[in-house]
């Protein structure tokens, strides 16, 4: 059980795609100037990132090792094509907000990078498990990011109106270049606090273990 | 003419791919240290763009569905787009690492470390995607054809070098101020970016 907490905890947290690994950037600054296409981009990538980590983690055996890239985009080209579908068919809005960044969840270097570095290493209980972390980690990375840009650029959360107030370059990339960049520093600064209490509490508890020790 | 100066401005200014649509942030932040490998990673991606739509268009517009004498559909399979198009960029890639290779040593030993890093760029696959999409804004009243779609990704690619030139000269510059520890890094860069897309702002007043 503990291992699948370190996965979850490592895809959420501690290599969290969007913030600590810095990777699928496009889609994230593309989109973070609403909530709700964030949230939307967020679990549509989270859908596709567990099916193609559960595929290609079931078919690590069969696939080559010298084109396993080829193997991997066309699987995940595959899923994307099929999302593309249900989403135009059942929430044509989502579809519509999306645009362009939905055909470019194929090249969005998360998924293909937990391919590589994770789903053909281990086992598709695993893999699938790696999938739904990483793809919470960057669906929650990106709707808190889409939630404060939203509603410093147009004063709304999830299309909801709550004042009037607006500053419009949040609207725009520059706002969300800005806002994704000190999202990465204050994460990163208070990872390496928690990091930091946690090494000392640790010494602590070995100095105090000496300590004790002496004294017996 | 018309049509051709409203597609070169559209595509390096007023719908730059990096300041203005968001495609291709990986390499911009990636490989935006220094301006010599900038550069050549702009004018990869310049190349790889234009010979993509070169090929993905016709293959879409031509080969993916056809007509019968009375204009009605035999076959059309053009819902698979994604998976036809990641595959010719991705085999492009390949094939030109290899041509380089042969042709010119010292210039793969310049480019040809950023040919495998392009397959995954969102540039290219976006330039062919926005290609068979609507392009009306655009064209100035023309209808879409082969030449205006090459000619708007060749200058896509180009607006791409401009502001991967422009990052790379202000992180250059940057190199030799003290920024606050946690701003270190990714954060430094994304504000320097946010810089120039704000002056890029200002081209989006320009009406053809």
């Amino acid at each position: 059980m503990n291992k699948y907490k370190r996965i979850t905890l490592d895809g959420l947290i501690f290599q969290n795609p969007t913030l600590m690994l810095v990777l699928g950037t496009c889609p994230t600054l593309g989109l973070i100037s609403s909530a709700s296409s964030a949230a939307g981009m967020g679990l549509t990538v989270v859908l596709i990132l567990t099916l193609s980590n559960m595929i290609i983690s079931a078919l690590k055996k069969v696939i080559p090792n010298e084109v396993r890239i080829p193997c991997y985009i066309v699987v995940i080209a595959t899923l994307v094509t099929f999302a593309r579908m249900l989403l135009e068919k059942f929430v044509p809005d989502l579809y519509d907000s999306l645009g362009g960044f939905l055909a470019l969840i194929v090249v969005n270097c998360i998924i293909l990078g937990r391919a590589e570095a994770f789903a053909n290493k281990h086992t598709v209980l695993e893999s699938a498990v790696d999938g739904i972390a990483n793809g919470l980690g960057f669906t929650c990375a990106l709707t808190v990011m889409g939630i404060v840009c939203e509603f410093l650029g147009s004063g709304s959360i999830f299309g909801l109106h709550i004042m009037n107030f607006s500053i419009g370059i949040f609207a725009t990339p520059a706002g969300s270049f800005i806002i994704y960049g000190l999202s990465i520093a204050l994460f990163v600064y208070i990872i390496n606090l928690f990091e930091q209490n946690k090494r000392v509490k640790v010494n602590k508890l070995a100095r105090e273990n000496l300590l004790d020790k002496e004294a017996a | 003419m018309g049509t051709v100066i409203s597609i070169i401005l559209a595509a390096v200014l007023t719908n730059n791919f990096i300041t203005v649509k968001t495609y291709g942030i990986c390499p911009f932040l990636g490989v935006s240290k220094k301006t010599q490998s900038a550069v050549g990673m702009g004018i990869a991606v310049t190349i790889v763009m234009a010979l993509a739509v070169l090929i993905t268009y016709p293959v879409y517009e031509y080969i993916m569905v056809a007509f019968d004498a009375n204009g009605n559909e035999i076959y059309n399979f053009q819902f698979l787009e994604i998976i036809f198009f990641i595959f010719i960029i991705a085999s492009l890639v390949q094939m030109l690492e290899k041509i380089i290779q042969k042709i010119s040593p010292s210039l793969y030993n310049t480019m040809g470390i950023y040919l495998p890093l392009i397959t995954t760029n969102c540039a290219v696959l976006g330039v062919t995607e926005l290609v068979i999409g609507d392009m009306s804004q655009f064209l100035n009243g023309a209808t879409m054809n082969l030449g205006w779609a090459v000619l708007y990704a060749l200058f896509a690619g180009l607006g791409f070098t401009l502001v991967m030139i422009i990052m790379s000269g202000m992180r250059e510059r940057l190199n030799y101020y003290k920024t606050p520890k946690a701003l270190a890094g990714f954060p430094t860069a994304m504000i320097t970016a946010s810089f120039i897309c704000m002056a890029f702002m200002v081209f989006t007043y320009i009406t053809i």
